[in-house]
């Protein structure tokens, strides 16, 4: 087992390499530099300032010679200066955004999990029932939906017509006057309509996902002989059948921290939240190179880490995955 | 003047404005009763600020922001004329090439300590120092020579006569004594501004919100509004829902918001929108270096072809004015006698035959030599104004035998890969128009280089003297001569298809009062609004 675990993470390396290789590579072949973005098309900048702020940058070095200083600071865990004007070091900026982004996907993970299994545990058991068919319908509905245009009905419904939610950021004004109680009710109607949204997706894919499972563990000859044996049919069911079922959505879970990552940038722009994803667009628009490799780099990180651990946990259950 | 591709960033930048009669002045300005202190402004905006220092900066975010902070030795007042800012007054030699500034006494930095010429001549040395990231040396770089003369007093010497100078030093001016020998990048001023003006910087939420309070000592008298607050909401729609639902006080808003989801008797009594002339204008422009468009006439052809009118009311909802030329209509250096080109295809089709465009084969579109008149219109993504008059001219062209195609490209590839390497027919964007006239970058045929903003290769021997000796001139009533001619020549030459000016429609709570639309927009005298006390939304808790 130790050697799997060793061999697995030894080959993260050059994996991690190569994401950092192609993504380095497609930012800077995309047009515009970011001191052209910041120049450009401006009367009061002659071509002479901004040669002088790319050498202020490095921008004026060979790509490649480029890719390596980054390379080695990354080495240090130093991931340089942000490039827009407020020239901070990355790190900063993406740490005091980190934690709001990952509360919002833990908890929409939570959630996701939360309905999503009984929802497919109960349409697989009772397969082309009204429930079912309901189901699938709104799971397909739901997954068909744009998430901006859902959030901004939503905003509208409940912000502005019933005023029961508040309709961006994630604390009110006189959020720091407030009592604990207070602040954490107050973060709370914040947070409702973004983890709700950010959920959504994720919950039709896992919930088609678990009910195929189950009806695939239930044909199983296991199921037939519990149920020969006389158990009832709730312990064979939520005992024999959803632990074996349960075991590959955990893992698709963890595969899906990427496109939750990818999902921030979307629902933190409409809910004016101010997190990673936020900030994530904020610096492609600019290419504001250091924040975008910083970011692309946790990515990678949490996604292979989401990886490692599925694979590690299917091994742990699985012996054969072991021998391969 | 830059570049406008969001609508957005420029609509409530204090540059905007300029009543011209149309502004819609909301129906109960005076009656409110005596200002009163107290109550916050909460502002809602696309974009963050990056950087507080605002010589640093290049975005519409951080210069508004920083401009409630600090002050420029001089400033434009509301009928956009150059007066005193933290200078009392100010002499420009005859020679035009000596200005002295007399500062105001008294005057504090946020942190108590005392505003003297020292500051400025540090603030001129940090723009001219090559390590200073800026983007904004170039004017500074015209000085020969600058000095304090007494703490009071200070004095630049230009190489030559430089008209736009004055107006430079309307540059926040930034404070010595926290900034000298110090990495200007790394000061803490960078997030945690200290200036002179009626704001005083309290706290930047990164992503989230910047607050500032009230000036008790600033020299012009303490704002009425206790606190400003710079709400960060990254999508348009969300702000406007936020606004319906009082989550800010004012924004910029689209045309259709204007005058289709805001027109109902709620709205109404809620807000007041104002409505004046933007300080930006959209252009057809042509690729001069094109051998279709070096015929005088067939650029004229193409104007008299597009209806202006017609753009205006189904693209702007009608919120807006024909353009004559690169001026905003009602200034000083706007010429409205000009050569006009109203909707007219006879008149083009006439053009464009004389011009050698015919159609032998009757295919509806004509042909010069076995070509068939056709070239592409380029734009840029994320401006739905300017995709839509793109579509209205291609229509129009059409009937006087012009295929137009129609490409839409996300901005940096729009610029980098068409509009700087010159590689596009024909392309419509948007200038915003600057206080000063002086627009030789634009239009001079030294500025034609690839990266350089005469893209359309446009050359005028005469325009060019012009530009030139606008630069030189001091006196406003020569400098309109010379920018009259220009405009004229402009006009006839048709290098842009001038189409219109889109108005500034901002829109702000109704319980702020002593807003006076003036042709400086709105924001010129934020500190004088306020809030009756009844009506006050927030209170300020006491500091401990």
């Amino acid at each position: 087992m130790a050697a799997y675990i060793l061999k697995r993470l030894l080959l993260m390396i050059p994996i991690f390499l190569g994401i950092t290789v192609i993504s380095f590579a497609v930012l800077h072949l995309a047009p515009g530099a970011p001191t052209e973005m910041q120049t450009m098309m401006q009367p009061k900048v002659s071509l002479e300032a901004r040669a002088r702020l790319n050498a202020i940058y490095g921008l004026d070095k060979p790509l490649h010679i480029q890719y390596f200083d980054w390379l080695k600071r990354l080495v240090r865990f130093d991931f340089g200066r942000s490039f827009s004007s407020d020239n901070r070091p990355v790190q900063e900026k993406i740490m005091e955004r980190l934690p709001v982004t990952l509360f919002i996907n833990i908890l929409s993970l939570v959630l996701i999990l939360v309905v999503a299994v009984p929802i497919g545990i109960l349409s697989a058991v009772h397969r082309y029932s009204l429930f079912d068919k309901a189901t699938t319908l709104f799971v397909f509905v739901g997954f068909a939906t744009p998430t901006f245009w859902l959030a901004l009905l939503l905003m509208l419904v409940f912000g502005v017509h019933l005023d029961w939610l508040p309709i961006s950021g994630l604390k009110s004004l006189n959020y720091e006057y407030l009592g604990f109680w207070g602040k954490v009710v107050d973060l709370g109607r914040h947070l409702i309509l973004p983890v709700l949204l950010s959920a959504f997706g994720g919950l039709a894919g896992l919930s088609r996902y678990m009910r195929g499972n189950m009806l695939e563990v239930i044909r199983q000859d296991y199921i037939l002989t519990a149920r020969a044996k006389g158990l009832p049919e709730k312990v064979v069911i939520y005992k024999h059948a959803l632990r074996n079922a349960l075991l590959p959505v955990v893992t698709v879970l963890g595969l899906s921290i990427p496109g939750l990552i990818g999902g921030s940038v979307i629902f933190e722009s409409i809910f004016a939240i101010p997190g990673m994803g936020q900030l994530f667009y904020g610096a492609v628009m600019a290419r504001d190179y250091p924040v975008v490799m910083g970011e692309l780099v946790i990515g990678a990180v949490l996604t292979l880490t989401g990886n490692l651990v599925a694979d590690i946990s299917y091994a742990l259950v699985d012996p054969r995955i072991r021998v391969r | 003047m830059l570049l406008v591709w969001g609508c957005f960033a420029l609509i409530f930048s204090p540059a905007c404005s300029r009543p011209e009669g149309s502004s819609e002045t909301p129906g109960h300005p005076a009656e409110a009763g005596p200002p009163c202190y107290g109550d916050t402004l909460i502002t809602g905006s696309i974009g963050e600020p990056s950087n507080l220092i605002p010589i640093l900066a290049s975005d519409s975010a951080s210069h508004e922001v920083a401009g409630l902070i600090y002050n420029g030795l001089v400033k434009y007042d509301k009928n956009l004329k150059l007066v005193g800012d933290l200078a009392e007054s100010f002499e420009v030699s005859r020679s035009g090439l000596v200005i002295t500034f007399h500062l105001r006494k008294g005057v504090r930095w946020h942190d108590g300590q005392p505003f003297t010429a020292a500051d400025v001549l540090f603030t001129y040395k940090t723009m001219v120092d090559p390590r200073t990231p800026t983007a904004y040396a170039e004017d500074f770089l015209q000085v020969e020579k600058a000095e304090v003369l007494d703490p009071y007093t200070f004095r630049v010497t230009y190489k030559k006569p430089f008209a736009p100078a004055l107006a430079s030093w309307g540059i926040s001016i930034l404070p010595r004594h926290l900034l000298e020998g110090r990495d200007i990048m790394k000061s803490p001023l960078v997030r945690h501004p200290i200036g002179t003006g009626p704001f005083i910087f309290k706290e930047w939420k990164a992503g989230e919100k910047v607050v500032l309070t009230y000036n008790p000592d600033y020299f012009e008298g303490r704002p009425y509004i206790d606190r400003f607050i710079y709400r960060v909401i990254p999508d348009s729609a969300t702000m406007f829902m936020e606004l319906k639902a009082g989550g800010i006080d004012s924004m910029g808003l689209s045309p259709l918001q204007y005058a289709r989801q805001t027109e109902y008797r709620k709205f109404k009594e809620n807000f007041n929108k104002y409505r004046y002339p933007a300080f930006a204008y959209t252009y057809l422009g042509f690729n001069l270096e094109d051998e279709k468009f070096r015929d005088r006439r067939v650029r004229q052809a193409i104007s008299y072809a597009i209806d202006r009118g017609e753009l205006i009311e189904g693209v702007l909802l009608g919120l807006g004015q024909e353009a004559t030329g690169p001026y905003k209509p009602g200034t000083w250096a706007y010429n409205s006698n000009v050569k006009q080109y109203p909707y007219n295809p006879v008149k083009a089709r006439e053009l464009l035959q004389k011009a050698g465009w015919r159609d032998p084969d009757g295919d509806g579109i004509l042909d010069k030599g076995g070509i068939p008149f056709r070239f592409t219109i380029i734009t840029n993504q994320g401006n739905d104004t300017r995709a839509r008059t793109a579509e209205i001219i291609q229509r129009r062209l059409k009937e006087v035998g012009i295929d137009v195609k129609i490409r839409i490209m996300e901005w940096a590839a729009f610029i980098k890969e068409f509009i700087e390497k010159k590689a596009f027919e024909a392309t419509i964007l948007g200038w915003t128009i600057s206080q000063d006239p002086d627009i030789y970058d634009v239009w001079h045929s030294s500025k034609t280089r690839p990266g350089e903003l005469n893209f359309i290769s446009y050359r005028n021997t005469e325009v060019d003297a012009l530009l030139e000796k606008g630069r030189r001139t001091f006196d406003q009533g020569e400098r309109r001569k010379i920018y009259w001619r220009i405009q004229e020549i402009l006009a006839e030459e048709v290098p842009y298809v001038f189409l219109y000016v889109p108005d500034a429609l901002p829109v702000v709570q109704a319980r702020f009062k002593g807003i006076e639309p003036a042709a400086a927009g709105i924001t010129y005298n934020l500190i004088k609004w306020y809030v009756p006390k009844a009506e006050q939304r927030f209170k300020l808790k006491a500091e401990s």
